[in-house]
């Protein structure tokens, strides 16, 4: 299927920080799809990992909307898999810092239930107020 | 031999298992593992942006610690520290290669850090204690152990950690066999499974526990499809994914069928004979010892 | 009159004035005639009621303080701060347990330490904030009750931890749960608790009490005093 591209509306603002915060250049992307295929996450996104790419690229500030960033555990498959050798899991990061670095948790820390509280390791706890508070 | 060790946070609190029987272990083929007599949380998970130097503090510090360790010769010129935790690891090395790969970043840091006696000069390396076993050599390994383990058939799990981004990985990302070797080392049968190194949904077992219900379940039907008796992991954060959240899974489907999960050193230590009491395995949730006494591993 | 004081030039809530050498921060406040409500308590160090952040002319450095024992320097700028506001959770002691699990139920924000260490530098007891609140992370509470013994609430820490992490708090429930659950009991105190209890000095308090001040000091003085 084609897919319309309007350019005038391609924020680059907004791809340049992408770029500049994940230090990859996003535009070499090829769109093959080789992140997507074998990311464990798939199942839960809403936007698979080449179309963020994609978008990103096109400068669509848009897909700060997405869920894909939050589900995105930083599992490194598609980096190590990516063709163009490109860093998808920082392009994840940057995304998700754009969020975070304007003081927005994407997670209440108060939430933890007593029980849970009573349970779960350190490193988890550690790892996710590191991935979704700013 | 003394080797500087890191131990992380979950060490000391739900994963004692894993310390413990580690420690005791390396022991028993002459390794002994050096506390730092200081240090902080590894800042797990790695940050990943180009700029957050802030978040590359805490390993950064740690490293320091192993400098002064050889000033004070507590450790005869061992740069390297040991880790045993795989997501440690992995956030300690990222950062000490980001530090060695960037002068400015390092000079940065250390400016930052102006109350710590030294700078750090980017020469320690960190390791993981599967590196030091596969270094000191599994046909080494395999000679001292006293109880083989064997008919014991074992999922190596080797997660995300251990083994990307490839800059830290421990061995092939695609075709790891470092914990193969290992098992195969202690006696037991080394399973092929295809869920290996797939994300148990590591941290997102804090607040969206539904995936790592969903990925948990898939990775023990994979093992169990390829006729594993249990999984081993060197993860805190995979052993409780994989623990906890599989016997949970198991109270809301009475039918399901549970593997016992270890730390690769619980059978490390039981192959080469180490006290009962420094197996843990009071900590592990699924029951660990009936697989055990079955295959007339533990009495 | 001494005309030899020395006057030194200061910035006290965005206003120039001068103040004499030597005096502190707290001192200098009221001599240029402001009349401090809040963020003033013993003026001696103890309380932490004071704390207070400053720079010192041509340094770098944003240095924080207790008022009443820091001593201004030529060309300071000083602001006085009321108070820190701060995260409190309600506990009832008896119902935790010592352990890590507490602190990610009653205080998860000190799960995003980074180990930069600015709490350390604020502290004006120098106290090692950053590596108490690591035993907390790590679950070793009896490390961050002594390492915290010396804390006295002044907020610094909090104010300065760019994880938004409310030590002090910390440091506070790590002491009551080392006194609750961890310190080692004494039977001579506890058996002590018992005589009270049964009355066995009422006699004694009773008489001290219904004593005139001449004979009390004199009691007083003979005291025999035991060293140990």
């Amino acid at each position: 299927m084609a897919i319309k591209v309007k350019f005038k509306d391609k924020n680059d603002d907004f791809y340049k920080k992408i770029v500049e915060l994940s230090g990859e250049q996003v535009a070499l992307c090829d769109q093959c799809g080789t992140c997507s295929g074998g990311c464990p996450f798939i199942e839960e996104m809403d936007i698979n990992p080449s179309e963020i790419m994609r978008k990103v690229m096109l400068g669509q500030k848009e897909v700060m909307d997405s869920r894909t960033m939050w589900i995105c555990a930083s599992c490194f498959t598609c980096t190590v898999r990516c063709p163009r050798e490109l860093d998808v899991s920082k392009v994840s990061e940057a995304l998700r810092q754009v969020k975070l670095r304007t003081a927005i948790d994407e997670i209440s820390i108060a939430d933890i239930s007593k029980e849970e509280a009573k349970k779960l390791p350190t490193i988890a706890v550690v790892g996710n107020f590191r991935k979704f508070t700013g | 031999m003394k080797i500087p060790y890191f131990p992380g946070c979950t060490l000391k609190t739900t994963a004692k298992n894993f310390e413990i029987s580690a420690i005791a272990s390396a022991k028993k083929i002459g390794i002994d593992f050096i506390e730092l007599d200081r240090w902080n949380c590894c800042g797990v998970v790695s940050s990943l942006t180009s700029d957050d130097l802030m978040k590359h503090l805490a390993p950064v510090r740690n490293f320091l610690r192993v400098q002064e360790m050889n000033k004070q010769g507590i450790v005869e010129n061992e740069n390297r520290m040991v880790t045993l935790c795989s997501m440690c690891y992995n956030t300690l090395s990222l950062s000490n290669k980001r530090m060695k790969e960037n002068a400015d970043d390092l000079q940065k840091v250390n400016d930052f850090m102006h109350r710590e006696e030294e700078n750090y000069k980017g020469d320690v390396d960190v390791v993981h204690f599967l590196s030091i076993l596969d270094e000191y050599g599994f046909d080494k390994l395999a000679q001292k152990v006293t109880k083989p383990l064997k008919d014991l058939k074992v999922a190596s799990y080797y997660g995300c950690t251990l083994l990307r981004p490839k800059s830290v990985g421990i061995d092939d990302t695609e075709d790891p066999k470092i914990l193969e070797n290992f098992v195969k080392a202690l006696g037991a049968d080394a399973i092929d499974w295809d869920a290996k190194s797939r994300c148990c949904g590591s941290y997102h077992t804090v607040n969206n526990v539904d995936i790592v219900y969903r990925l948990v379940q898939g990775i023990v039907d994979d093992a169990k499809k390829n006729g594993a008796d249990a999984i081993i992991t060197s993860c805190p954060l995979c052993a409780f994914n994989l623990d906890v959240r599989q016997s949970e899974i198991k109270d809301k489907n009475p039918d399901y069928q549970t593997l016992p999960i270890y730390y690769f050193t619980q059978l490390m230590g039981l192959a080469l004979e180490i006290d009962k009491q420094d197996l843990g395995l009071e900590f592990n949730k699924i029951e660990p010892e009936k697989l055990l006494k079955k295959l007339n591993l533990l009495s | 009159m001494d005309a030899e004081i020395k006057m030194l030039k200061v910035h006290l809530a965005g206003e120039l004035f001068e103040v004499p050498e030597g005096s502190t921060i707290m001192m200098a406040f009221e001599y240029a005639g402001f009349q401090l409500k809040r963020g003033v308590g013993c003026r001696e160090g103890y309380c932490g009621a004071c704390a207070t952040v400053y720079r010192e002319k041509g340094d770098y450095k944003l240095q924080g303080g207790l008022a009443c024992q820091t001593v201004v320097t030529d060309g300071m700028t000083i602001a006085q701060i009321p108070f820190v506001p701060a995260e409190k959770p309600i506990y009832d002691l008896t119902q935790l347990s010592p352990d890590v699990s507490t602190f990610t139920e009653l205080f998860p924000s000190v799960f995003r330490c980074v180990s930069c260490n600015t709490c350390t530098k604020a502290c004006p007891q120098d106290i090692q904030v950053m590596d108490y609140i690591q035993a907390i992370i790590r679950g070793d509470i009896a490390r961050a009750a002594d390492l915290s013994f010396d804390c006295i609430r002044c907020g610094l820490c909090a104010m300065r931890c760019p994880a938004e992490i409310v030590q002090y708090n910390n440091a506070t429930l790590a002491r009551r749960l080392y006194g609750h659950y961890l310190a080692k009991k004494s039977p001579e105190l506890e058996k002590r608790i018992i005589e009270i209890e049964d009355g066995k000095y009422d006699k004694q308090i009773n008489d001290l009490n219904e004593m005139g001040k001449e004979e009390l000091s004199k009691i007083y003085f003979n005291r025999e005093i035991k060293i140990s």
